[in-house]
């Protein structure tokens, strides 16, 4: 067997698929942020929470009513994007005429309520949410093998991702978000429901967290924190990518993900802050983002 | 003023008809009072020196200033308290003085991003007919365009709504001689086709060349108003009115 810099082949396609599966997460997680951020101007601090939310959505639609894996991919979103529309018709409309700092503190207080709901519901121990059994297994590459569920969390990611993508940059509807993010006030004077379009798109912002939230049941534990480990890391991808650029939020979550696969291959040591370390160095070089727009 | 209003106070009830309108930027109170009215098939400007109220004055019957207060009656019926959406889907067109060419869309999706509000809109290929030159520039960015080209989109994506009464803040400004008079045909185009202008403009050369009458906007008040007919015979006291 060839080693590369002595690293066994096994180790290191081992840790680039890890990479490349939290990529996927990092990658729906800061598009939905980078979408909210576009339209809305607010920084949504409970995105993790309303990750961890679609995980427990999807066990208690298991456990409660008995309904699997593929329906829950459907309803979960739906559900708990349903449940950021009421918090924006409810709530952060509330905020729009006041510093954006409001609206930040507002999620981030929701996203610690939340969190401790469910906390004191479900305690912090994590539940078990088994892989569908259609994508249990593995395949054997030759080089390594692949676990099925594994692969199939990175399609899906980027299968999403890049809809999302087209959706918001090559369709008229999309057109009508980008125009209302640059100028709400002509857009709405020429006869477009902007505050209706705003609350839509928190919506689907939250359904994408709820999607990533999913995916997420069968690998990880069920567990009330699991969105608030996630989200720091997030937050990073989503400066170095750029606030509100769509592609920069994929394509940094993805290679983000790869380069902390990576470094733990290595460097294990640094692979904790190799993503901190990016995130500072972007910061100094280019202020906006790998690709934001300076205006 | 009253005497020249009355005296071409049509049989039917003007198209719009903006009655003792205030307006606010915040705390300041910039509109006192704006009385004009527009009958359909005009094209009708409103002059005046800068900061005299002509652009808040368009804003107020859009809606887009916040703070508004009087009447505006448009096809008869009132508007001064719906939003700019309900506004525009009335039958309001709005050309904004910045033009508003979105930068992250191209010509283009600029061109087609205001929705249809009636029947009897111009079609693509009209617009794009009328506007020969950015039928080249389709694929490119909004805001890639020169300024010239940029008021002509922001015109012609207006026209496709169907919307028959256009608010134009400055159309000309800033643009070389023969865009202004392109500018120019292109309105008396519309005209011709049945649409209703009100004009904000500076440039009164230009105003007169297609306009049926001129209002006059000092301190947030409609101060006078003159035909375009009698407007050589009243140059001297427009002159003093604009201060040129």
């Amino acid at each position: 067997m060839f080693e590369l810099l002595g690293i066994p082949p096994q180790a290191l396609f081992g840790q680039l698929l890890l990479g490349l599966i939290n990529g996927s997460f990092y990658a729906l997680l800061s598009l939905g942020l980078a979408v909210i951020f576009g339209l809305l101007n607010i920084i949504n601090f409970s995105h993790g929470a309303q990750y961890m939310m679609g995980a427990f959505v999807a066990w208690m639609l298991m456990t409660y009513a008995g309904i699997n894996y593929w329906w829950a991919l459907l309803l979960v979103p739906i559900i708990v994007g349903a449940s950021g529309v009421v918090i924006e018709r409810l709530m952060i409309s509330r905020l729009y005429h006041l510093d954006h700092l409001y609206g930040l503190l507002l999620t981030f207080g929701l996203a610690l309520i939340i969190q401790g709901l469910f906390r004191n519901r479900f305690g912090v121990s994590g539940l078990p949410y088994a892989i569908p059994a259609e994508l249990t297994g593995a395949q054997n590459l030759g080089f390594m093998f692949l676990p099925n569920y594994r692969g199939w969390v990175v399609v899906a990611s980027v299968v999403v991702c890049f809809g999302t993508w087209f959706a918001i940059e090559r369709t008229r509807l999309g057109a009508c978000l980008r125009a209302a993010t640059e100028n709400p006030t002509l857009v709405g004077a020429f006869g477009i429901n902007v505050p209706r379009m705003i609350t839509l798109t928190y919506g689907f912002g939250v359904g994408l967290a709820a999607f990533a939230g999913v995916l997420a049941a069968p690998i990880y534990s069920v567990n009330p924190n699991m969105g608030a480990d996630l989200i720091i890391v997030v937050f990073a991808v989503v400066v170095i990518g750029g606030m509100g650029s769509i592609l920069g939020a994929i394509v940094t979550g993805f290679g983000l993900g790869i380069v902390e696969g990576l470094t733990k291959v290595f460097y294990p040591e640094g692979s904790a802050v190799v993503i901190f370390v990016i995130m500072a160095l972007v910061l100094l070089v280019k202020p906006a983002g790998l690709f934001g727009r300076t205006a | 003023m009253s005497e020249a209003m009355a005296m071409t106070e049509p049989a039917t009830a003007p198209f719009l008809s903006v009655r003792d309108l205030e307006g606010w930027y915040d705390e300041s109170h910039v509109l006192h009072g704006v009385d004009f009215d527009v009958n359909a098939g005009e094209v009708v400007t409103l002059l005046g020196r800068n900061g005299a109220g002509k652009t808040t004055t368009l804003r107020a019957i859009m809606g887009t200033l916040a703070k508004r207060r009087g009447s505006v009656r448009f096809n008869g019926r009132e508007l001064i308290d719906l939003p700019p959406r309900a506004i525009a889907r009335a039958g309001i067109a709005f050309c904004p003085e910045e033009r508003g060419i979105f930068s992250s869309l191209s010509v283009e999706e600029n061109l087609m991003l205001p929705p249809t509000v009636s029947q009897g809109g111009l079609s693509r290929e009209d617009v794009l007919a009328m506007f020969p030159n950015l039928k080249e520039r389709l694929s490119s960015q909004g805001t890639k365009l020169s300024g010239g080209e940029q008021q002509m989109l922001a015109i012609a994506r207006i026209l496709r709504t169907g919307a028959k009464f256009l608010l134009l803040d400055e159309p000309t400004e800033g643009l070389a001689p023969v865009i202004v008079q392109q500018i120019g045909r292109t309105l008396s185009e519309l005209k011709s086709r049945g649409f209703t202008i009100v004009l904000v403009e500076q440039n009164f050369r230009f105003a007169a060349s297609i306009a049926d009458r001129h209002y006059v906007v000092e301190q947030g008040r409609v101060i006078d108003m003159i035909p375009n007919e009698e407007l050589e015979a009243n140059i001297g006291k427009l002159h003093a009115y604009l201060g040129v």
